[in-house]
């Protein structure tokens, strides 16, 4: 199951950030989005992610995932399709590759809420 | 009190693994090495074609391998009989080396040998058509293989995978015979997805199609490898 190697290296992405940041805040939810065009399972994804982030500065976090769909554009047509994922990937049109995908490759971390004590403002 | 923020990353969720693997390519860019990134399903050929490759080669390329295997050296053991540095890299439980895995192994490389007497490192991956697609390790190109005996409709299923080969090597060329296997039609599903990638079908048995493969080999060195780049010295290992 690699999306247990996918977390690992999500953990580590939001972890640099959270370091870089000197209150170390309490982070309440990760957004993601995740294209379909990718190795990934979103539920799996959230399993592993609830099981390895107990017990870290992520225990808690909610992970928030917004699936993508694979969109294809057609240069020769000049028109976008929607390739069916094991089935057929080429224009349905004209039978072109699937040269220019336009989405369904994400994989990527939209943003971070978290909570921070408000500084404490100088006497 | 507590008030809630918003930020934005907008990063990929590999950010890190991408962060590693551009390191290791700047390793090998350093170096003047082209590195090549094997990748297929368990049992489609790679070991042997890297036999092949290893034992014709020898004589005009200086090669090392960096060997992915979850458990065992089997693979590795193979490959340190053609007299060439072969690191072999235990993954555990994990179906793909990642870019923190081949550090170690270049690390270990760089220490054992002086790398910039090489040209090309290998880096067999661990067997599995899905995840080493989307783990960079610093190669600057990626091969796959899809041997006869898998069928035509791989690429259909892991498309990710053939989408992302810049070569792909139809192994096991000798067992088409035998099989209901249509060369055709995995080309042309393969075009589906990638148009660019190049197709090679080749035995590691007989050595057909071995001269093509070997050319595309000569190709990228002299593509990918960047002799005259300014030698960093800051650059340092690790990270």
């Amino acid at each position: 199951m690699h999306e247990t190697d996918m977390t690992k290296a999500l953990i580590l992405t939001v972890k640099d950030w959270w370091e870089s940041q000197p209150d170390r805040p309490t982070i309440s939810h990760v957004y993601l989005t995740v294209g379909q065009f990718t190795c990934v399972e979103p539920a799996s994804l959230q399993f592993s992610f609830e099981v390895q982030t107990r017990q870290t500065f992520l225990d808690g976090a909610k992970l928030v995932i917004q699936e993508t769909p694979l969109i294809a554009f057609c240069h020769h047509c000049q028109q976008e399709y929607h390739p069916e994922i094991g089935i057929h990937y080429a224009c349905p049109t004209c039978q072109s590759p699937m040269d220019d995908i336009r989405s369904g490759r994400e994989l990527k971390i939209d943003r971070l809420e978290y909570t921070s004590q408000p500084p404490i403002p100088l006497p | 009190m507590h008030q809630t923020f918003d930020a934005a990353l907008e990063i990929n969720l590999l950010h890190a693994n991408q962060q590693g693997a551009d390191h290791n390519r700047s390793h090998f860019d350093e170096w003047g090495i082209t590195c090549l990134n094997v990748m297929s399903s368990p049992g489609a050929g790679k070991t042997a074609l890297l036999e092949r490759t290893l034992a014709e080669l020898n004589h005009e390329l200086r090669m090392a391998v960096i060997e992915g295997d979850m458990t065992t050296e089997l693979d590795a053991d193979r490959l340190r009989q053609y007299n060439v540095p072969v690191i072999a890299i235990n993954t555990g439980r994990s179906c793909h080396l990642d870019a923190r895995m081949v550090a170690g192994g270049i690390h270990q490389f760089a220490h054992q040998y002086n790398p910039s007497d090489f040209d090309l490192v290998f880096v067999e991956n661990v067997g599995n058509l899905v995840c080493p697609a989307k783990f960079e390790v610093g190669e600057h190109a990626k091969v796959a293989l899809l041997s006869v005996t898998e069928g035509e409709d791989k690429p259909l299923k892991y498309p990710v995978m053939f989408q992302e080969a810049d070569c792909l090597l139809i192994t096991k060329l000798d067992l088409a015979p035998y099989l209901d296997v249509k060369l055709d039609r995995i080309v042309e599903n393969v075009r589906q997805m990638n148009s660019h990638v190049t197709i090679i079908p080749v035995s590691a048995k007989t050595g057909e199609g071995l001269s093509q493969w070997f050319d595309w080999i000569r190709s990228s060195l002299s593509h990918y490898t960047m002799q005259n780049l300014p030698i960093s010295a800051s650059m340092s290992l690790g990270g």
